[in-house]
């Protein structure tokens, strides 16, 4: 009996729990027209920004004599102000913007969580300081310094950037964090490790951190749609010096040639526009869903 | 003998600071205070790092930028005294004199003059323009929280009905598009594609030529020229009300205080808004106040879309010129705007739920 508990499960057994997770996830998933839909998004933008700037050639060679193309056949989305492809730009234009604002969420998420589980753990008046810097991070306007920020110190590197970005948007998730790891703390099996001496490490890490991670995934991709609304907004402002070719830096030349008011021009201004609104909503439709699976208080007679 | 050192005890935890702070800050409203001083006190200090101390800091390039100009005609030090003047601080103090006199002005609301026209004080350059963000920026936010606060309350009431199902996923979808491509959107469809709207006639915060003044054609204009924006900041923020709302509503419509209103026979409307629309909302007001700091950032990039001659337009062509003291004093002055909102809506919470105005009572 006791050799048949303590044997180690073999390949097999131990990826049976993640793959029937996974499949009734997407069983669950599939009821959610929405959520699915944003699935579907999410894996074709990353596929489309990380995979097909593999199989596809870079063409970066302006072109005076083909500007400002209507879309055909040779430029399926027309051409841009110095006669660029600009279906071949939207391909290649997303694995930095992409990159960056997952690098960002990343960062602000692990703040969050450090500092956050730290607060509700050791209380007092580690807790009152902790809770005290949020509460005055929260109340900046962020934007404002960030453009502030992004003017004097001009970030050249792409890190840079998502790291300044990841120091804006912490505060909001550190606070719910909190709160979550506070309610948790109060468990019976949370209990039983402290009265077990487990230590603070095996209690946050085994014990509390597992229970909080499809909350923590959601609030991740929500991080991440913030860190896209704030890294585009400065790119688009002009605020970056950034060279290469993503979607913020089309967007904001097709704005500043006057693309937008430019009847032909509607594609070259429109793909930008389509490639981060259909990231952004995919992101925001697929996180409502996990949501509404993973908390089924709310998941109602759906 | 034993009554008086009692009395002594007494009169002694009386003087204690330590306990007197500690009751202080266990008093919401003085807590708000303080927090609110904080929140100024870190942003004023940061905009003095990043000025002063940064490598590369705007001082220096302002220095070499003044002798080079010159063709050598300044010294260093001479460039420096000017530099000085421009940033309204004594470069040739010690570093914490300057931070203290950086303070001081601050206090009496000395901003320092603008890099381009010398002699136009920073503040006076913020108070033409601030009034027209908080305007459109208020004005919208308000509009979207009325509304998106009917709305989740409906789509609570009816839930999984149709009506919630397309309430709830528009507003969030509609939301989750970033404001400012909702702009372009807007112009590209509405004025270029099928010429629906004249964007240049809407430009600015009202036509040239009329007059200011409290008359309903100048009324008029201004909501006019304020539209566009008002309709992005309410677009923007709409759904995010109405989820919050929703949830908020339906965790209501669980406690034991509805139950029993509902067993006292209370009618469907009085406990609609009474007991569960009062409650619910509660929690939003302090998030009507943090989000404001968020549209007010926003706005920038709104207000150069549309051309709307407000703080974010103000901000931005002063990060173009490197005007460094107009972008100080807008980041400062934005902060007070947002830090008073929060204040505001920390004293309102506090009226409104009268558990949170005791003291000792719910802590965040």
């Amino acid at each position: 009996m006791t050799t048949a508990i303590l044997a180690r499960p073999t390949l097999g057994q131990r990826l049976a729990g993640p793959w029937h997770a996974s499949v009734e996830f997407l069983r669950l998933l599939s009821r959610r027209p929405v959520g699915l839909a944003g699935f579907i998004g999410i894996v074709f933008f990353l596929l489309l920004a990380f995979v097909a700037p593999l199989f596809v050639p870079f063409q970066n060679d302006p072109s005076l004599v083909d500007i400002y193309q209507t879309p055909s056949a040779a430029h399926p989305l027309g051409t841009d102000f110095q006669g660029k492809d600009v279906l071949n730009q939207i391909v290649f234009g997303g694995r930095d913007i992409l990159t960056v604002a997952i690098l960002a969420a990343l960062v602000s998420t692990v703040i969050a969580i450090t500092f956050g589980s730290i607060a509700a753990i050791i209380g007092g008046r580690i807790d009152t300081t902790i809770l005290a810097i949020t509460d005055v991070v929260l109340t900046l306007p962020k934007l404002v310094l960030l453009i502030a920020v992004a003017a004097i110190l001009r970030p050249t590197s792409f890190v840079f950037l998502a790291v300044i970005l990841g120091l804006i948007q912490w505060s909001s998730l550190l606070r719910q964090i909190r709160a979550q790891v506070l309610s948790l703390k109060e468990r019976d099996y949370v209990e039983a490790a402290r009265s077990l001496d487990l230590g603070l490490i095996h209690i946050v890490f085994r014990e509390i951190l597992p229970t909080m991670r499809s909350y923590i995934a959601i609030h991740f991709i929500f991080a991440t749609t913030d860190a896209m609304y704030a890294q585009v907004f400065i790119v688009f402002l002009g605020l970056v010096p950034v060279s290469g070719s993503n979607w913020g830096i089309m967007l904001y030349f097709a704005q500043g040639q006057g693309a937008l008011f430019f009847r032909d021009s509607i594609w070259y201004i429109l793909s930008p526009i389509l490639a981060i609104t259909l990231v952004q909503l995919s992101l925001v439709s697929f996180a409502s869903a996990l949501e509404d699976i993973f908390n089924p208080r709310l998941r109602g007679s759906a | 003998m034993t009554t008086a050192v009692a009395a002594k005890d007494q009169v002694r935890t009386a003087m204690d600071p330590r306990r007197y702070l500690g009751d202080a800050w266990r008093r919401p409203i003085s807590r708000a205070v303080v927090k609110a001083l904080l929140t100024i006190w870190v942003t004023t200090t940061l905009t003095f790092v990043l000025i002063r101390l940064m490598p590369g800091s705007p001082v220096e390039l302002k220095i070499d930028e003044l002798i080079q100009t010159s063709n050598g005609s300044l010294s260093y030090e001479d460039a420096k005294a000017i530099a000085s003047g421009l940033f309204a601080i004594n470069l040739n103090a010690p570093l914490h004199e300057q931070y203290l006199s950086f303070i001081w002005n601050l206090l009496h609301l000395d901003l320092g003059n603008s890099f381009l026209s010398s002699g136009t004080g920073v503040t006076s350059i913020i108070v033409a323009v601030l009034p027209w963000t908080l305007f459109s920026v208020g004005t919208g936010l308000l509009l979207s929280f009325g509304v998106g606060i009917g709305l989740g309350l409906l789509a609570a009431y009816r839930r999984d009905s149709l009506l919630d199902r397309v309430v709830s996923t528009g507003g969030s979808l509609i939301s989750s598009i970033p404001n400012y491509l909702l702009a372009l959107l807007m112009i590209l469809f509405l004025g270029v594609q099928w010429h629906l709207v004249n964007f240049t006639s809407m430009r600015g915060a009202y036509s040239s030529g009329m007059q200011p003044g409290f008359t309903p054609a100048f009324i008029g204009d201004i909501f006019y020229h304020a539209s566009l924006p008002i309709t992005i900041y309410f677009l923007s923020q709409i759904g995010h009300w109405i989820l919050s709302m929703r949830s908020a509503t339906l965790s209501a419509l669980e406690e034991d205080y509805v139950t029993a209103a509902r067993a006292r026979g209370l009618s469907d409307g009085r406990i609609r808004t009474a007991y569960v629309g009062r409650n619910a909302v509660l929690p939003l007001v302090t998030q009507l106040a943090i989000s404001v700091g968020f549209i007010v950032g926003g706005a920038a990039v709104i207000e150069q879309i549309f051309a709307y001659q407000g703080v974010g337009l103000r901000l931005l062509a002063a990060v173009t010129q490197r005007d460094y003291p107009v972008i100080q004093g807008i980041v400062i002055l934005t902060t007070v705007t947002v830090v008073v909102a929060n204040l505001a809506a920390d004293l309102l919470y506090s009226k409104l739920d009268p558990r949170i105005g005791r003291a000792g009572g719910a802590t965040g």
